[in-house]
């Protein structure tokens, strides 16, 4: 398969492996991120009316999961703003590194956490208040203060970025949709890896921080755990570290077996269902429910939520992994239990196209809050550049279903190719597996048409 | 092969859905409540003349009616109406229009004017892409 090393154009890399471009975006949205927590907690109660909430989970959301994912992977994680006091804190410094030995406990990631799974369980919690985290303001501003703390604890704990590897709830998913990216970092030449001393890469360097991922970059195989810090780049001695464009989906061509993966996915699917049918059905009951904390019909809707993610979902893909196995071709036939997470990895593209045909629903029909409250950010009465008072009018309507169904239908075709590479890699039929991708495809076109 | 499933696809998106019967008045009565619509889909035929007329059960409301760009405010205890004329067929969101509270963004019904085949081409169009797809790996192997 095809690269092309962007690290190859000498201007490009000496852009790279400047720390400061990546430093100033980091510390913009740093700025941008505490003023949303500040105008979470100061300003408008109403949701539609906040600047975080707006920033958010409007505009900052669009452009994750529309742009930055599909195309960068982690491009977010490069410049996040949340483990950028952590860090100064380890480190002692800003840009490059002091030569000081790192500050803080710095202790080693547990093995147990050494996975996903605990964002799993972060997400899933988040996921079952997501209605009051998405409207109300308040909530909003401390769960991101909550992650902003988190971070800065775990880093005077662990060393590395542990807040990332192991807690971060978007991390998760960026992560495992980070596969389908047509951007990744790897080493150019694993020879030059293997006879290298300094393994500098990991270890660190005076021009660069051992991978605060905790990655040893020569094993690199797919996105889902490289943060593309560029921290390897700077530190290589032997240059030997590549930023490549490649086709979409290039983790997918060889797909890894992962259960706690595997579970993100479900767990991705299902909320992308619901959100659906939540947010955008018109059942006036289930809003309420959402929305009603505690409640017993809150309880009900979260314990069927809690079904669909680690019950239905995974229930009916063993079935469909157990009916491949069974139809497989006799000689191919091993029926290994790790089928069951490799076959999962065809859920990768479907659930990225389930989040992008979601998220176009309603990102273009509100994108006129985002004016509203970069001109009124309080919801105080100001009037920055005169578009607090724009009126309300959905924007594109007659281009949203149509991409919404161009991305479903993509996300179907390209999960029956993933499921036809994983099919052949284990030892079972893709057939089951492809019909279960078309099956909740055509679910989420009946929520969302 | 591809070629086949090219032309099936086209002919999927592009065949027209039969001609509906003539046109109609129709008035809707709906209701407005946090956050929903009811009932939450209309069904009219092309060419019909509309008449929704807002009711809202407890803050105000608005009505909007993606694709037709029209729209009406209703506060409780005063009903409001809109009409128009609904010339374009497919399927528009129906879409609260004031922030009523914190789910107003997500406050949704439809319109469906005309058969609504949108979700049948849209099926069958996934259904021929998971058709296409070993295709591609095939050809990409060779
Ligand atoms: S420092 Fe460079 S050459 Fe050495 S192991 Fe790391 S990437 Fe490979
Ligand atoms: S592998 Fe390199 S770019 Fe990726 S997280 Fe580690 S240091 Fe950063
Ligand atoms: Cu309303």
């Amino acid at each position: 398969m095809k690269r092309l090393a962007l690290t190859r154009s000498p201007w490009l890399k000496a852009a790279l492996k400047s720390r400061w471009p990546q430093f100033i975006a980091a510390a913009l949205l740093l700025a941008g991120f505490l003023f949303v927590i500040v105008s979470g907690l100061l300003g408008t109660p109403v949701g539609s009316r906040n600047f975080g909430i707006i920033a958010v989970w409007i505009l900052w959301w669009a452009l994750l999961i529309l742009a930055a994912v599909p195309l960068a992977g982690r491009g977010w994680c490069a410049v996040c703003p949340i483990p950028l006091a952590g860090d100064w804190l380890q480190r002692g410094a800003l840009l490059g590194p002091s030569g000081r030995p790192p500050r803080g406990l710095n202790r080693r990631l547990p093995k147990a956490l050494r996975n996903i799974w605990l964002q799993n369980g972060v997400f899933t919690l988040m996921a079952l208040f997501s209605a009051v985290i998405l409207t109300n303001p308040r909530v909003t501003a401390l769960a991101l203060a909550g992650m902003l703390a988190a971070a800065i604890g775990l880093s005077a704990v662990y060393e590395r970025r542990a807040f990332c590897r192991a807690v971060c709830p978007v991390g998760g998913f960026i992560g495992l949709y980070a596969q389908a990216a047509p951007l990744e970092l790897r080493v150019a030449d694993t020879a030059v890896c293997a006879a290298c001393a300094s393994k500098a890469c990991y270890n660190g360097s005076e021009s660069g921080y051992g991978c605060p991922w905790g990655v040893f970059p020569a094993g690199l195989a797919r996105n889902s755990t490289c943060g593309l810090c560029l921290e390897c780049l700077r530190a290589c001695p032997k240059d030997n570290i590549a930023l490549n464009l490649r086709p979409f989906g290039g983790d997918l061509e060889k797909p890894a077996a992962r259960l706690d993966e595997a579970f993100k996915a479900f767990l991705m699917l299902g909320a992308a269902l619901a959100y659906a049918a939540i947010l955008l059905g018109p059942w006036g009951g289930l809003k309420a429910a959402a929305l009603a904390v505690g409640s017993p019909a809150w309880l009900a809707y979260a314990a069927a939520f809690l079904f669909i993610c680690f019950g239905l979902l995974p229930g009916l893909f063993w079935l469909a992994v157990r009916l491949g196995q069974v139809f497989a071709a006799p000689r191919r036939r091993t029926a290994r239990r790790s089928d069951f997470a490799l076959a999962a990895s065809a859920l990768v593209p479907l659930g990225l196209m389930f989040w992008a045909a979601f998220s176009l629903s309603f990102v273009f029909a509100n994108a006129v809050y985002v004016l509203n409250v970069f001109s009124d950010p309080l919801g105080w009465g100001w009037d920055l550049f005169g578009a607090a008072g724009l009126a309300w009018q959905p924007l594109l309507t007659s281009w949203g279903l149509p991409l919404q169904i161009g991305a479903l239908v993509v996300g179907a075709f390209w999960a029956a190719r993933v499921a036809r590479r994983a099919a052949a890699q284990g030892g079972f039929h893709a057939l089951p597996v492809t019909g279960y991708a078309f099956g909740l495809t055509l679910a989420m076109m009946g929520l969302l048409l | 092969m591809t070629l086949a499933l090219a032309s099936v696809a086209l002919a999927v998106i592009l065949i027209p859905a039969p001609a509906a019967a003539a046109p109609l008045e129709r008035f809707f009565r709906v209701g407005a409540g946090q956050y929903a619509f009811t009932p939450a889909s209309l069904r009219a035929n092309p060419g019909d003349t509309i008449t929704i007329e807002l009711h809202s059960t407890d803050v105000t409301h608005g009505l909007y009616v993606d694709g037709y760009d029209v729209s009406a405010e209703a506060q409780p205890g005063q009903p409001a109406a809109l009409t128009f004329i609904a010339s374009r067929a497919g399927v528009f969101r129906l879409r609260c229009s004031v922030t009523c509270g914190t789910l107003h963004p997500f406050m949704l019904g439809r319109l469906v004017v005309g058969p609504n085949w949108t979700l049948a081409r849209a099926a069958a169009l996934a259904g021929l892409a998971v058709l296409a797809a070993p295709l591609t790996l095939r050809k990409a192997a060779e």
